[in-house]
């Protein structure tokens, strides 16, 4: 038996490095210090040699990236999307598939915090690292957001109860609030928890703003929230040490979605004229960071992005991937690492069975049910090395704890590319 | 008699953990194909606990299974999944993101 020590769990933004697996007989025989969502990743995943399908039909890898470039090769408005799960060698590859072909590239990002995106474009993001929180921050602040489902182990590692350098007591040291419009497990662990009405958070924070520069409100009541409430949050997040809002798809799902978060990031950088005040969004997928990160210095823009006019075009609700889709204009599309057909609005992922599709993931899901082409891949951070961002934007490595028999998404990708006679006809055009 | 509420969507444990099992698996199906609802509706909708109903917005509809939840009265909450996303319009403002949370949903026994 073979212990790996400090491996990372890719299930969440979180990427907890301090995973130890004990691998018996080629499988994993144990996991230890991983919580219950990401328990899945070592112990159900799927590394078995499967074959890549066409059609359903089992067939050998050769045929399955001939299949695959012939799609992509004759369509006129092919889409890939996904890249969240995958790591950040997979995802600049599919970046360079998309400008090889002049499609769209968009990413999980677009249904998750592409609205945050969107007002970083506009505000900035007055940001820090989990370090920094964990070491310094005295005041939490979590929006829309429920880590105690989604990032189990945010609290402990990270924000509520970690112990740090000014934190040498943990929960004893900080001060949570929590704005949610219903109760949680997140708001059960705070002090101070503000139930506010569905859809109004901008009036909340355009109110909190207010408090913070000192003016009067008249109303006794926000969104559900009573101004003394919110005054009392101004008060504490002016004169606390370091402060961090946390916030989540209650704000970027809900009416406003962008001007929500603007709202937010607004508010945290002006406390900066006050104190030092810090804004990170929890980011699901493991690697959904990088896929904006690698997006970003390849073309400019983090998600939703164009290259059919043969050079980067940003485009939300243009060129982002339940648009495309629900309005019928992909003609074909490929889906590295995530399941659109389960998580995409009805309309937009009925779109994916009446186009030809291709799908690279570990793990059959309802997306592959649906596709034309099928790669079975490695999985980065099980089978495959690779690297990864987490939520604060740190660059983490993945080691792998169990040999590769698979392609990695970086290979299949690749392979695409080498059969495309568009790649072809631009090599002999550079000669 | 149908009666409108507000639907948000999101993150469960169960149904995480679910997911690893595959979405065809039934901790997925179970996990994803219940609705969260406070007792106070519960009793003005006329449901018990484990009833089924039938959820509809225009962009569709499905048959979840009631669980008594901690939501204030109006508010509905169903785990993120293929069945919520029966119930979620296409539109996205010019974002990129549909109306995951917030969409007007109405609520029939099944």
């Amino acid at each position: 038996m073979t212990t790996h020590e400090d491996v990372t769990c890719t299930f969440c933004g979180c990427l907890c490095d301090d995973i130890s697996v004990e691998v018996e007989d080629g499988d994993i025989a144990a996991v230890k210090r991983v919580c219950a969502n990401g328990r899945g990743v070592f112990a159900e995943h799927c590394s078995d040699a499967r074959r890549p399908t066409v059609g359903g039909r089992e067939v050998d890898f050769d045929e399955a990236i001939a299949e695959a470039a012939r799609i992509l090769d004759q369509a006129d408005s092919p889409l890939i999307y996904g890249l969240s799960s995958s790591a950040t060698e997979g995802q600049r590859k599919a970046v360079e598939l998309a400008d090889v072909l002049g499609a769209v590239v968009d990413t999980t990002s677009s249904v998750c915090h592409g609205p945050t995106g969107l007002a970083l474009q506009e505000i900035g993001e007055p940001s820090c690292t989990l370090g920094e929180v964990r070491n310094r921050a005295d005041l939490i602040v979590f929006w829309g957001c429920n880590p105690s489902a989604s990032h189990v182990r945010h609290f402990g590692r990270y924000s509520v109860t970690a112990k740090g350098t000014l934190t040498p007591r943990g929960r004893q040291d900080r001060t949570v609030y929590v704005a949610d419009v219903r109760p949680t497990g997140t708001s059960k662990t705070a002090d101070h928890f503000l139930q506010l009405r569905v859809g109004s958070d901008y009036e909340v924070l355009s109110t909190l703003r207010l408090l913070v520069r000192g003016e009067s409100v008249s109303a006794e009541e926000v969104g559900g929230v009573s101004v003394a409430e919110l005054g009392e949050l101004a008060e504490r997040m002016k004169s606390c040490r370091f402060g961090v809002a946390f916030m989540g798809m209650g704000l970027t799902m809900s009416a406003g979605r962008n001007v929500n978060v603007a709202e937010l990031f607004s508010l945290v950088a002006e406390l900066n004229d006050h104190t030092r005040f810090s804004v990170i969004p929890m980011r699901g997928h493991g690697n959904v960071a990088g896929s904006d990160q690698v997006l970003t210095w390849l073309s400019g823009y983090p998600f939703a992005v164009s290259y059919a006019r043969g050079y980067p075009q940003f485009g939300p609700g243009e060129f982002t991937a339940v648009d495309m889709l629900a309005r019928g204009e992909a003609d074909a599309a490929l889906i590295l690492a995530s399941d659109p057909v389960a998580h995409f609005p009805r309309a937009a992922a009925e779109r994916l069975a009446a186009i030809p599709t291709i799908v690279l993931d570990p793990c059959e899901n309802l997306t592959a049910g649906v596709a034309r082409v099928v790669f079975p891949t490695a999985t980065y951070g099980v089978d495959a090395v690779g690297t990864a961002y987490r939520m604060d934007n740190v660059a983490i490595r993945l080691r792998a704890v169990l040999p590769t028999e698979r392609p990695t998404d970086e290979q299949v990708l690749e392979a695409i590319i080498q059969a495309l006679p568009k790649r072809a006809a631009q090599l002999e055009a550079v000669k | 008699m149908s009666v409108e509420f507000r639907l948000i969507t999101g993150r469960t444990r169960e149904q995480a953990i679910g997911l690893h099992k595959g979405k065809a698996s039934q901790p997925y199906l179970d996990a994803t194909h219940q609705v969260e609802m406070s007792g106070e509706d519960m009793s003005r909708v006329g449901i018990d606990e484990g009833a089924r109903v039938r959820l509809r917005t225009p962009a569709g509809s499905g048959e979840f299974v009631v669980r008594e939840g901690d939501l204030p009265p109006g508010l509905l909450f169903v785990p993120m999944g293929a069945a919520a996303n029966e119930l979620i319009g296409a539109d996205t403002a010019g974002t990129g993101m549909p109306s995951f949370k917030g969409q007007p949903v109405e609520v029939e026994p099944a």
